[in-house]
């Protein structure tokens, strides 16, 4: 095509010298000519001299670049774009999966090929999830500010004016000054939203389309609120017991052994619902058989700070004095303690890649901790204090300060100095939460509910199978076996979510006993020096020990020589290789001129 | 310490008033539900995937979760015994697969022999074929005919069509031999044969006197068996405890091993064209590269009784072994020990085994005059699978194999459940075993060091290499 378009512009148009727009593959005419006769130098025996121009004028920069192998096709024309698409590597690095370990040596070939086999299946694979990941549908939000303009002194009316009028719907107040303030929680797909006033007034409805599901006061003091695995369930912390509701608003279980709860995580993957209570016990119930897993006392008294981590299902729990403590179910013990603020915790939220903790506490302080090592990124200092924490699938970060929102934007990268979005709220903010796969922002508070448009926040593109936000009746029962059969032992919570993936080393140790055990000798053993009898007296017991002692010390010296070849090798090795970094950096610093 | 102080920001006085004509650019999610919901209730749901490692959690313990699933399943649904198809009036003592059709199969009785049609279950034609043993029996490789040797020292051809109504049972070819045939095994292309008894006899179709004959000092053959690949190798076993080679072109025999005990049978590894594998009586079965006869380079334990018969699958992966001791065993070609065993209340001393050339089933024959139809694969789902059940099956044997060292895993897919005596016995033999190790242990400890080397189990069971 690019041939055509090109012979055509030969001829003179009347009176008009229109150019296409030139493509990047395409080359000027004088680059292309040169190429055209090194080609001709290169393979004149091949091509006659009319193919020699036709590749002259369209002769592919790519196609040459990327090894020349444009295979030719029966027209003569060759393919500018030769073999697959290249896939760009930061999409390649998304779906890597560990690091490649060396192979094998050569005499285990079975184990090699076996090894390079299955590298090259996941090679494969990820290089196929990469190319998927170009084609996915949505685009994230996003909200840019003029020049100069910050975007936190954009307004909600602002944005909702300049966005369609779907999008713009979802901002919108709830205006429930009788029994607030209000806790919510949002339904995994984002789909359902559900409303514990503090007073007892319960509800939950669809909030995209507004219907509402049910509506009741459980004429109870109401702690906390939060959905079960899907919209079917949800458990409402009330004032003494916890208890479980469907959709429809039915009491379906009070259950007496999770009393005074005060917070509650829900650990989808698990069937696993957390509870911290008043009394400073954390307890573990499996929803999916109804049985309490474990009761942990934590002996930290109130506990009424909590949150979950969703790489790898811990607890984090905060503390009045000003720690935070990791929680799994199979130890009675806190796996971690970590003292994050002076004075007590008052919020605390982990990222959906399990890498970020951010803390807020009394010291009115914002911290943001790396939590596979756990060691501080960044601290700020909030004049108010935050009192909740949210953070998105896409790592905005909400935190309420008395009845303003503020929504901050890479708090772990480089610090910020301003926050991305802010709103007031009609009262003082009681819970905030962000809608998965949506750019929506929840906040319940003393008068009420506000969803807060929050361009960014959410995951663009979900996952059918997983979280499906448009699912039918029937794929969502089909989901619910699915994920009910495929249900992870409490057991399995650990740290390391990958952990039972990876080769279980025993120490060389263990696996020479067991060996040795086995076989009834040990194969590695070397046989003791006897020195042999000599007769004619001169094999006293007192000479035997000397002999025996001769060659016990011509061992050692062997392994003591071995072991400073090693070293002097080592150091050799380092020191030239020292060496040559020194000639590569090539400049002389000003401290050299000391250095003999 | 310097902390990056957000008082700019706290209060915002002016907030409310901010009156301003903005000149952002902003885009909030807004999806299209055309795009995510079927049009009609005809179509099948639309399933948008992300396959964001990020958004899919938990990966591995929920593989895991899978596998285990999986394995409890393959258990659930393994139901190996298919058929059994009786008609016998004595006890099977050989059997033939026919080269061409998948249905047909043959069985020698003690007292006559029989055709079957396994698709229907039932038998097509039966004849009188010899009289005592039938010893042998064998399809000619066009599947057109068949022959047999019994203890009436014959060896007849028949053809496999059924006689037309009023023509009488009889044999297209009868040869009389001087003494009792225990085992033919036909050529792969040629019409060629061999028999053995006293001596191991290659005999031309057309011609009624074999045209050469081997014999290395022994008076018995219980088992003679072409290779399927370098089709002029024989192979055959003798009852002085020997498997002895030969060439079908040269003139004397190529070498022999012998053992510490008699092999009943062998078979030939279909795709690997030099290994062989042998069961013996010693309870063990071992494979043989037939370059390298001072060892075997595989001793498959399990049974707890004599082996009789063995054969291959058509992939060459897997044999399958019938044992005095009332089970069938089905072993991975290089592994030591089984991966399958067989066995019904009914069933007595098996004494012939085949694996079907489709790879799917295997038949047994045993004293109690049945042949047993089994699945090769106990849990597989017969028939046709639609494409998404396969790749269900697929994802599942691959989570299987890679989780397949997890102890919980290891215990439920190695669990079976063993008749009683069996179970006894193996514990038994484990015992010995363990006393007689233990006992060499003992020994090699008082002996004088270098006096006692260590014997591999391998090469206990070899005496010696013949050439």
């Amino acid at each position: 095509m690019a041939a055509s378009s090109e012979t055509m512009l030969k001829k003179p148009h009347v009176g008009k010298k229109r150019k296409p727009p030139t493509r990047y593959w395409e080359r000027t005419e004088e680059d292309g000519k040169n190429d055209g006769k090194k080609q001709k130098e290169g393979d004149n025996n091949e091509q006659t001299p009319q193919q020699n121009n036709t590749r002259t004028k369209k002769g592919g920069k790519r196609g040459g670049k990327r090894g020349g192998a444009g295979k030719k096709v029966i027209s003569g024309k060759s393919d500018p774009f030769p073999g697959s698409a290249p896939v760009p590597e930061e999409k390649l690095k998304k779906f890597r999966r560990g690091v490649k370990g060396e192979l094998p040596p050569r005499p285990q070939y079975k184990l090699r090929d076996v090894v390079i086999r299955s590298e090259a299946a996941s090679d494969l694979a990820q290089k196929q999830n990469a190319r998927y990941d170009l084609m996915l549908p949505e685009d994230a939000g996003f909200l840019e500010g003029d020049e100069d303009e910050d975007t936190c002194t954009i307004s909600q009316d602002d944005i909702v004016d300049a966005v369609d009028i779907t999008a713009g719907a979802k901002y919108f107040n709830l205006t429930l000054s009788q029994f607030g303030p209000y806790r919510l929680d949002y339904s995994k797909t984002g789909r359902h939203l559900l409303l514990g006033g503090r007073r007892g007034h319960v509800t939950c409805l669809d909030w995209q389309s507004k219907q509402l599901m049910c509506e009741m006061n459980v004429m109870e003091t109401v702690n906390d609120v939060k959905w079960l695995h899907s919209e079917a369930l949800f458990a409402v912390a009330q004032k003494k017991w916890l208890y479980i509701y469907d959709n429809k608003g039915i009491e379906l279980h009070c259950i007496r052994k999770f009393n005074d709860v005060l917070r509650m995580q829900f650990l989808p993957y698990h069937f696993l619902l957390a509870t911290a209570s008043a009394t400073g016990f954390l307890q573990y119930l499996d929803v999916s058989v109804g049985k309490e897993v474990v009761a942990i006392c934590t002996k930290a008294g109130r506990l009424d700070v909590m949150a979950h981590n969703p790489h790898n299902a811990i607890i984090h729990l905060g503390h009045s004095n000003g720690t935070v403590t990791l929680w799994t179910p199979n130890q009675r013990e806190p796996l971690v303690k970590m003292l994050c603020h002076q004075g007590g915790v008052r919020s605390v939220a982990v990222d959906k890649t399990g890498t970020y903790m951010v803390t807020s506490g009394m010291d009115k302080k914002l911290k943001v901790y790396d939590i596979r090592a756990y060691r501080p990124l960044q601290s700020y200092f909030l004049p108010a204090g935050a009192s909740c924490l949210s953070l998105s699938q896409r790592g905005l970060l909400s935190a309420a300060t008395g009845d303003i929102v503020q929504v901050y934007r890479d708090v772990w990268g480089i610090p910020v100095t301003k926050p991305y979005m802010a709103h007031r709220a009609k009262g003082s903010v009681w819970g905030v939460h962000f809608c998965p796969f949506e750019d929506v922002l929840g906040v319940g508070h003393g008068e009420g509910f506000t969803s807060m448009v929050v361009p960014g926040a959410g995951e663009p593109n979900f996952d059918g199978l997983d979280a499906n936000p448009y699912r039918s009746a029937k794929q969502r029962q089909e989901w619910e076996v699915k994920a009910l059969l495929e249900k992870i032992q409490p057991e399995l919570i650990g740290l390391d979510p990958s952990q039972l993936s990876q080769v279980d080393h025993s120490t060389w140790e263990q696996r020479h006993e067991d060996r040795v055990q086995v076989l009834g000798f040990d194969p590695l053993a070397k046989e003791k020096f006897t020195p042999r009898l000599k007769t004619k007296g001169r094999s006293s017991s007192g000479k035997v020990e000397k002999r025996k002692k001769q060659v016990a010390h011509e061992d050692q010296r062997d392994v003591i020589r071995q072991t400073v070849e090693d070293r002097m090798k080592i150091d050799k090795e380092r020191k030239e290789k020292e060496k040559k970094k020194a000639a590569a950096a090539g400049q002389k610093s000003a401290l050299d001129r000391f250095r003999k | 310490q310097h902390l990056p102080a957000l008082t700019a920001l706290s209060p915002f006085p002016e907030f409310p008033y901010f009156i301003h004509i903005h000149a952002m650019k902003v885009k909030v999610l807004s999806r299209n539900p055309d795009d995510y919901v079927r049009e009609t209730k005809l179509d099948i749901q639309r399933v948008p995937r992300n396959y964001d490692p990020s958004l899919h959690p938990f990966e591995v313990p929920r593989e895991y979760t899978r596998a285990l699933n999986a394995t409890k399943l393959e258990r659930v649904f393994a139901k190996p015994f298919l058929a059994s198809l009786d008609g016998h009036r004595d006890g099977v003592n050989c059997m033939a697969k026919h080269p061409k059709s998948l249905s047909t199969m043959l069985s020698g009785s003690c007292d006559g022999e029989v055709v079957w049609n396994l698709t229907k279950r039932e038998c097509v034609r039966t004849l009188q074929a010899h009289e005592g043993f039938v010893r042998g029996m064998v399809v000619r490789f066009c599947g057109t005919s068949f022959f047999t040797v019994g203890d009436d020292k014959t060896i007849k051809q028949w053809k496999m069509e059924t006689p037309g109504y009023g023509e009488e049972e009889e044999p297209l070819n009868t040869i009389l031999g001087k003494s009792v045939f225990t085992s033919i095994d036909h050529h792969q292309k040629e019409g060629v044969f061999v028999t053995c008894g006293q001596q191991v006899d290659i005999w031309d179709e057309q011609r009624s006197s074999p045209i050469r004959s081997f014999s290395w000092g022994v008076d018995s053959f219980s088992c003679v068996r072409f290779n399927p690949v370098e089709t002029e190798l024989l192979a055959s076993c003798a009852s002085d405890r020997s498997i002895v080679l030969y060439d079908m072109r040269e003139a004397t025999p190529l070498k022999k091993v012998i053992m510490n005990m008699r092999s009943n049978t062998l078979c030939w590894n279909p795709m690997e064209a030099y290994n062989f594998t042998c069961s013996n009586e010693d309870y063990n079965l071992y494979t043989y590269d037939m370059r390298y006869l001072d060892k075997p380079f595989t001793v498959h334990m399990d049974h707890v009784s004599a082996v009789l018969d063995v054969d291959y699958s058509p992939t060459g992966k897997e044999f399958v072994s019938a044992s005095f001791d009332k089970t069938i065993r089905i072993f991975p070609k290089d592994s030591g020990h089984s991966r399958e065993v067989y066995h019904t209340k009914r069933m007595q001393h098996v004494i012939s085994i085949k694996w079907s050339s489709d790879n799917k089933y295997i038949l047994s024959a045993s004293d109690e005059m049945n042949i047993r139809l089994w699945k090769a694969n106990a849990a597989e789902k017969l028939g046709l699978l639609a494409p998404r059940e396969k790749a269900a099956v697929n994802y599942s044997q691959k989570l299987k194999e890679k989780f397949q060292h997890h102890p919980q895993i290891r215990r439920i897919s190695h669990h079976r459940h063993l008749p009683k005596s069996i179970y006894s016995q193996t514990k038994e033999l484990r015992v010995m075993k363990e006393a007689r190790r233990r006992k060499e242990r003992n020994v090699r400890k008082h002996s004088k060091p270098g006096s006692m080397p260590v014997v591999t189990e391998k090469e206990k069971h070899v005496v010696t290499v013949v050439k």
